[in-house]
């Protein structure tokens, strides 16, 4: 059982980290780009939060079949398939989880508007500079919603391991879908506990988000 | 004009009569739900098309791992009529209450096929087990499928499960094991004989029964079922040639 | 007109319902006022010569090109200070990481002394502070000194008393004197209040319409401190204003 949590934190940490960054600079340019393509680029971004996981699932099935092109570059590695791999898990948390990431860091950057990256370049800051040193800090709230957000959102993830994961123990086997497995044969008892860990886990993290929230809201920052 | 005389007359509507009751095709039709485990998806098909123009009566089906069916049945799932892949599940049921007591029987001996879409990679007697060349290999899984069990059963027969234990891939249904051999993600695995038996290409190795636990399946009224005659009239037809000849095609043994 | 001690230049372009196309020059030493109605161009002018905003035109400072029709040097490299209406503190930093943070970026040839600002700007007590809880006095005090701490060689001010309060506006006012009377480098300051800038400005620009309408230089006395509009009389400021007006420009009380 264990060994079943150990893989669910290790793909939602991993997805979290990864999304953080790849969220970062398409964050930025939906809140400060004004090309009228913009909000397609948005819908797209957001197209997992309304896409049914199986949906998601089956795609990545085929995409990462061996005779997808996009694995053709693996092969020369002796890599024919990222299906039923951790690595495809993350590929897959990634896609999924991607509009958790990148609604809440667009949201605190464009709340802080364009003053401070004047202020930091009258103040002899570059480009890159005035954005490490002043947009990151600054839309620290953002951030911290977004690795709750995704954490959480990874952790809760069942289609999409269900349709690619293959249940390998200590690399596909998650909890949710370990819940449905135990189910599927009747070990209510094992099932229960998972679930009811899940649960307060869940429920843990949206104190958690509420309690940033209140904090901020009061120190403004 | 042809006079009937009164006993000819009470013969005439005696004999239509019972054509009604013997239901042929009647004036009303029955539905009933018939969950059917995952091997037997395309046999189940064709015997409810022909279930239709024989009876009248349309039998919906739903597909699924034993597990799932089961699990499903006794959360109160309206179930009428279950198939499937094992003997355990329905005598579960008949002890549980959820089935009616005394309708279970067999109604098809499975088979498990070890498959890969590439010619030559499965040998006819399954060695490549042995050489385990391959990265992964597809298996339903054995809790909630019968055929992932005889899968199991039969890779620890020839002395080989632990080593490749780490190759395995579970599908949560039958179904979905041969999608992974489908697309070719896992290079081979065990599948039903009937999602094989048409096809053309591939190699494969008919794994004889002796490697493994025979593969009762069996059929149940559920409760729900009990009182519509379409129910009790697709286990009757289960039975009949016509089924059996489309079971055996399958590659099943027919009881 | 053209000399290592002045600011000039030109800018073209849209604004808003107009076009901005003002030629400017301004001594290179002393506070020169930009005076006009609202919605003259004062704003995008400043911004231009920050290079916030690029406009066609040419902009050279004590003869340095800062833009011209073959090159724009933006704004992180140019040698230029700004302090905004609304004094936009980074609110990440404390007021010493504010004002420190122009300062680790000017590179070593340092001239103004973050001591000097610290001291001519009263902001000892402050330094350790969030920017949090500050007045708008003091806010405009940090905006100025984090400006300054930068060194610049051109030092922007849109507004910067309009934001507060009469209160503030009395609290800050002995600072922008000894601020005036300190510097070397010039200031170009925009503001809409009369008063403000007879008593600060050694020169004066005014603006209608997305141009600059007058220019008129103080003469420069013996020292900066000399330099004053003290020949222009509050009286000459205001038929200033009233020329701009009879120009075909619509004053509006207040705000700019």
């Amino acid at each position: 059982m264990s060994e079943v949590v150990w893989t669910t934190i290790r793909l939602a940490g991993l997805t979290t980290v990864l999304l953080l960054a790849l969220a970062t600079p398409l964050a930025w340019w939906l809140a400060r780009n004004k090309s009228w393509w913009k909000e397609i680029i948005a819908a797209i971004t957001a197209l997992p939060i309304v896409l049914p996981p199986t949906v998601l699932g089956f795609y990545l099935l085929i995409a990462l079949a061996p005779q997808s092109p996009l694995m053709a570059p693996f092969h020369a590695l002796g890599i024919r398939t990222l299906n039923f791999t951790f690595t495809g898990l993350v590929i897959g948390s990634v896609i999924y989880s991607l509009p958790f990431a990148v609604q809440p860091i667009r949201n605190a950057f464009e709340a802080m508007g364009p003053r401070p990256m004047e202020v930091a370049a009258t103040l002899r800051a570059g480009p890159l500079d005035a954005f490490l040193t002043v947009a990151v800090p600054m839309a620290r709230k953002g951030y911290l919603a977004a690795a709750v957000l995704v954490f959480a959102h990874t952790v809760g993830e069942f289609g999409v391991v269900l349709m690619i994961g293959g249940a390998i123990p200590g690399k596909t086997q998650v909890v949710s879908t370990r819940i449905y497995q135990l189910v599927e044969s009747m070990q209510f008892g094992q099932a229960h506990k998972l679930a009811a860990g899940l649960l307060a886990f869940a429920f843990a993290v949206l104190l958690a988000l509420f309690l940033i929230e209140r904090r901020t809201a009061r120190t403004g920052l | 004009m042809i006079t009937l005389t009164r006993r000819q007359q009470l013969f005439g509507l005696a004999a239509a009569g019972s054509a009604f009751a013997l239901g042929i095709r009647p004036a009303f039709a029955a539905e009933t739900q018939v969950a059917v485990a995952a091997n037997f998806t395309e046999p189940a098909r064709e015997i409810a098309s022909l279930f239709r123009t024989a009876t009248g009566h349309a039998a919906t089906l739903t597909f699924g791992s034993s597990g799932q069916i089961y699990t499903q049945l006794s959360r109160g799932a309206p179930y009428e009529v279950f198939l499937s892949a094992d003997s355990d599940r329905p005598s579960r049921a008949e002890q549980d209450g959820l089935g009616v007591p005394r309708s279970r029987f067999t109604y098809a001996i499975g088979r498990i096929v070890l498959f890969a879409k590439t010619p030559g990679l499965v040998d006819a007697n399954g060695q490549v087990l042995k050489t385990g060349n391959f990265q992964h290999i597809a298996i339903a899984d054995p809790a909630a499928a019968p055929y992932g069990a005889a899968a199991v059963q039969t890779m620890r027969k020839m002395g080989v499960y632990d080593k490749l234990k780490s190759k395995i891939v579970m599908g949560t249904s039958i179904t979905q094991t041969y999608q992974f051999v489908d697309t070719g993600s896992a290079e081979l695995g065990f599948v039903a004989l009937s999602q094989v038996i048409n096809l053309t290409g591939g190699s494969r190795w008919v794994v004889p029964a002796t490697n493994h636990a025979p593969i009762h399946q069996q059929a149940i009224l559920l409760h729900p079922g009990q009182a519509n005659p379409a129910a009790k009239a697709f286990l009757d037809f289960l039975k009949t040639p016509a089924a059996i000849a489309v079971i055996r095609r399958y590659g099943y043994e027919a009881p | 007109m053209s000399g290592a001690a002045t600011v000039e230049g030109r800018f073209a372009g849209p604004l808003g319902a107009f076009s901005l196309d003002a030629g400017f020059s301004f001594p290179a030493k002393g506070l020169t006022a930009l005076i006009g109605p609202s919605g003259s161009g004062k704003t995008t002018l400043l911004r231009c010569i920050a290079g916030l905003i690029r406009l066609p035109g040419a902009l050279r400072v004590s003869g340095e090109v800062w833009q011209d029709a073959a090159a724009f040097l933006p704004p992180h490299r140019r040698a230029v200070g700004m302090v905004f209406q609304e004094a936009s503190l980074l609110p990440h930093l404390t007021v010493a990481g504010n004002l420190a943070y122009g300062m680790k970026r000017a590179g070593t040839a340092q001239t103004i002394a973050r001591d000097e600002v610290v001291e001519m700007l009263g902001l000892g007590p402050l330094l350790s502070r969030s920017t949090a809880n500050l007045s708008g006095g003091e806010r405009q005090r940090v905006a100025i000194g984090r400006a300054l701490l930068s060194q610049p060689r051109l030092l922007l001010m849109d507004e910067p008393l309009a934001g507060l309060d009469a209160a503030s506006k009395a609290e800050i006012a002995p600072y922008l004197e000894r601020l005036h009377r300190a510097l070397s480098i010039p200031v170009l300051y925009v503001s809409h209040d009369l008063a403000e800038v007879t008593r600060l400005a050694d020169h004066v620009l005014v603006m209608g319409e997305g141009r600059v309408v007058e220019m008129r230089k103080g003469e420069p006395g013996q020292g900066e401190a000399d330099a004053s509009l003290a020949h222009l009389s509050a009286e000459d400021i205001r038929s200033l204003a009233r020329a701009a007006l009879k120009a075909g420009l619509k004053p509006q009380a207040g705000g700019s």
